[in-house]
């Protein structure tokens, strides 16, 4: 048997005369684990779509199992058993687990007609496969992320698969969901399955890997084992720039609170919330995904107004009915998931940074043009957006940027708190470093930050104080000088 | 300067393109029926008979960039026109005149028509939640039934002469028609461009999700979106009256379809987000100057004239398909 199961050498292409890929080459050995690792905007979308065939390379050659792939189309790379799962899974969310999973054998058989005892065999089949226990009748659309990649990876193993490719396959599950999906990995590795993970997520690299390659901007900067890789070593694969960690020290506390919440409650997803923040304190939130930190967050904001208790802003009672309410009191939100809560993709950066602040941008209640470029133009610099007119569209901008904008929408409007649903998700490397060191530049001018998140180091090296939610209650506080990893997942779980 | 209209070009292609069609279009008319087309009598028809599908217009526009739709502009127009007209009937004296003085009072009572009419589609949408489609379909379907049961079905034309007759006429060679649209028109644009309000409906035209997270009041919007294509509407209706000098439960009733071809055709996308007040007002006249120059031809039939409006979209419409996916028919291999 061949070394390699798959090589791809010096694979180049160009869109419209711009390099996405330049010389770039991966190898996979039988029943390896590989990361591709890369900020967005590497080339390891281009290079994942020439493989299962949407795009095209422009030159070099593609081995499978030792043979040569003239061109692929994405129902050879299928035949030859190369699967791509993508983030957004490919399934019919209206259709149920079965019908998902076995449309794809009776397209291919050519049937016309539905035979509902076949289907049910071959679902039951590819479930068991994995040991994936699900109802088979369950609409697909009503299960969770991780059940829905289940599904997907079920389906990818009914065609035979010897290399299976999952596109950034953690983005949106749970540390526990991660747990399981590593596990399943593991059982493919036996069956000698070769698996392609895709992920800028450090962590994930050093436990599951076996071999890494890394991009940066349509180039191989690296590839070798994993073992012989570090933190330092792979942030600076990835950016080709070298951070100093910096940890949160508050510089100067307010006396008074800026936040008071008091036996706060929202019926079924959390109770008894008591905390405070003062400005110039950073307060983290961390909790799993069902903890009720988000819909804790979206109160605060007054999209889910809580049932009972008390807010306090100022030391003043205040109701936060709706969104409005919220920012008029000072507050400022960055909601979890950016392209659908966050920015106005399809319209310009320009008007995504300002739509917030409208209102204020205008003289005697018409709008001041040159006031509104001004301010576009002072939180461009300001948050060093990459973009080289504001007027383009945000969706031109990488994950990084994008979520600058948003960070501009909110400061635009100067408010006293500012609360950030996982702020750098989707982020690379180097503009989580940068949106970090903001929100610490914001704090000590005297800002009350809130960060809910649970990516853990990002907890630990930014906030002052540490509140840890489990199923909807307070189940733990650390101040920054005694909280480690352990301790919070300790309380978490 | 060029370095302007090189960056117009590129953001509105759309309007470009329509500004083209229709120079080809006058010069086509101009090489074959140049002197029954360039006449200041068919200028001042066109001009007479575009504002009452054109008010319409810029209200299904306003209601379009937000995402939604409005269906009911010809309900709301020919209810307005019809109560107006029985009001006047019986405000008029026994020649079947009216005060001047009661011409204003009536405009104002239909824009109060128009915006009651365009709230309720407004709260239906906003407050119900209610697909705008299906929102404003039910409405429509509402007031021409209201609009039958007040007049039986039949014509009212036994209103006051004095009423079509100032609205029929010309100041200084320009119609009236045209400047109640006029009015109509500048009233939208200054809304889009000079307030706020135009940035706001065409960010949450693209997402009301994050609208809603950006603080925007998303149900007051909505509302006070439909409103103005209230407004639009019962102005529109208001001129249809004058027109025709009759008042009907199914006057019109091609303008609902219409409306939404001249707004997709200016620009505005059916999606939401996005969309020009030049480029609708551009396609009103194309529209207009379309039929009146097919109209200049005896042998063709005015039959053809659905056939060739339905071309003149779809060609767009391809068009801008390309454009927008930055496919160029004729593409340069990439250099290696």
């Amino acid at each position: 048997m061949a070394e390699y199961l798959f090589r791809a050498v010096d694979i180049r292409k160009y869109f419209a005369g711009v390099k996405a890929l330049d010389g770039v080459t991966l190898e996979i050995k039988p029943g390896e684990i590989h990361c591709l690792a890369g900020e967005n905007g590497c080339g390891k979308s281009t290079l994942i779509k020439i493989i299962s065939g949407v795009y095209q390379r422009d030159s070099g050659t593609i081995e499978f199992e030792g043979k040569e792939l003239q061109k692929i189309t994405p129902l050879s790379a299928i035949e030859n058993g190369i699967q791509v799962i993508y983030q957004d899974f490919s399934i019919f969310p209206n259709l149920s687990v079965m019908e998902n999973l076995a449309i794809n054998s009776q397209l291919v058989a050519k049937k016309k007609l539905v035979n509902w005892k076949d289907m049910r065999k071959i679902a039951e089949e590819a479930v068991a496969r994995i040991g994936f226990q699900v109802d088979l009748d369950a609409r697909l659309g009503d299960l969770s992320v991780a059940e829905k990649q289940m599904v997907a990876i079920c389906r990818a193993l009914m065609f035979n698969a010897k290399l299976i490719i999952m596109d950034e396959p953690t983005t949106a599950l749970t540390k526990k969901e991660v747990k399981a999906l590593f596990k399943v990995i593991l059982q493919l590795k036996a069956q000698n399955i070769s698996i392609l993970f895709v992920s800028h997520k450090l962590d994930e690299v050093f436990e599951i890997s076996e071999r890494f390659t890394v991009f940066r901007s349509g180039k191989l900067i690296a590839s070798g084992n994993t073992a012989d890789l570090d933190d330092k070593k792979f942030t600076y694969y990835m950016t080709g720039r070298e951070f100093e960690q910096k940890i949160f020290e508050p510089k100067k506390i307010d006396e008074n609170p800026v936040l008071e919440v008091k036996k706060l409650c929202l019926e079924g997803h959390y109770s008894d919330i008591d905390f405070s923040i003062k400005g110039g304190e950073i307060l983290g939130i961390t909790g799993l995904l069902d903890s009720g930190r988000t819909e804790l967050a979206l109160s605060l904001f007054g999209m889910r107004p809580a049932d009972s208790g008390k807010i306090l802003i100022h030391g003043e009672e205040a109701e936060l009915k709706s969104p409005q309410d919220a920012i008029e009191k000072g507050i400022g939100f960055v909601p979890e998931d950016r392209l659908s809560e966050g920015l106005f993709l399809s319209q310009s950066i320009g008007d995504n940074i300002i739509i917030s602040e409208i209102d204020n941008l205008t003289k005697g209640k018409l709008v001041d043009k040159k006031k509104t470029e001004e301010e576009i133009e002072r939180w461009v610099k300001e948050l060093s957006i990459a973009t080289p007119d504001a007027n383009n569209a945000a969706s031109t901008l990488s994950g990084g940027n994008q979520q600058r904008i948003v960070l501009a929408k909110w400061l635009a409007c100067e408010p006293k708190l500012l609360i950030l649903n996982g702020p750098t998700v989707g982020v690379d490397i180097g503009s989580k470093h940068d949106i970090h060191a903001i929100l610490q530049s914001l704090a000590e001018k005297g800002m009350a930050v809130i960060i809910i998140s649970d990516d853990l180091p990002e907890i630990l090296e930014n906030c002052s104080r540490i509140m840890i939610l489990r199923d909807g209650k307070m189940s733990g506080e650390f101040s920054a000088a005694e909280a480690t990893e352990k301790l919070i997942l300790d309380k978490m779980m | 300067m060029a370095e302007k209209i090189k960056r117009s070009m590129k953001q509105d292609v759309h309007i470009w393109r329509l500004v083209v069609i229709m120079l080809i279009w006058f010069v086509f008319i101009g090489i074959t029926k140049g002197s029954k087309f360039y006449s200041v009598v068919n200028f001042q028809t066109m001009f007479a008979q575009f504002p009452e599908f054109g008010l319409m217009s810029l209200g299904v526009m306003v209601c379009m960039i937000t995402g939604g739709i409005d269906l009911s502009t010809v309900g709301v127009a020919n209810v307005t026109s019809i109560t107006m007209a029985l009001l006047m009937r019986n405000l008029g004296n026994e020649s079947g005149e009216l005060a001047v003085g009661f011409i204003p009072v009536i405009f104002l009572l239909a824009i109060m028509m128009g915006a009651v009419a365009g709230t309720l589609n407004g709260i239906l949408v906003a407050k119900c939640k209610i697909p705008p489609i299906l929102a404003t379909l039910g409405m429509s379907e509402l007031l021409t039934g209201i609009g039958i049961v007040l007049t039986n079905g039949s014509a009212i034309s036994d209103f006051p002469k004095t009423y079509a007759f100032i609205v029929n006429n010309r100041v200084a060679g320009i119609p009236v028609q045209f400047l109640i649209f006029a009015v109509g028109a500048a009233g939208v644009w200054f809304l889009m461009k000079k307030t706020t309000y135009g940035k706001k409906i065409i960010l949450m035209g693209s997402s009301q999700n994050v609208a809603k997270y950006s603080g925007l009041k998303v149900d007051w919007i909505l509302i006070k979106t439909y409103l103005i294509s209230g407004i639009c509407s019962a102005l529109g209706g208001m001129i249809m009256l004058a027109n025709y000098n009759s008042a009907r439960a199914d006057y019109g009733s091609n303008y609902t379809l219409q409306c939404i071809m001249i707004v997709v055709l200016g620009g505005v996308s059916p999606n939401g987000g996005k969309g020009k007040i030049s480029g609708v007002l551009l396609a009103i006249f194309l529209v207009r100057a379309l039929e009146t120059g097919i109209n200049r031809f005896p042998q063709i039939s005015s039959y053809y004239i659905s056939l060739v409006w339905g071309a003149v979209l779809l060609l767009v419409m391809v068009m801008n398909y390309f454009t927008d996916n930055h496919i160029k028919l004729f593409k340069k291999k990439a250099a290696l």
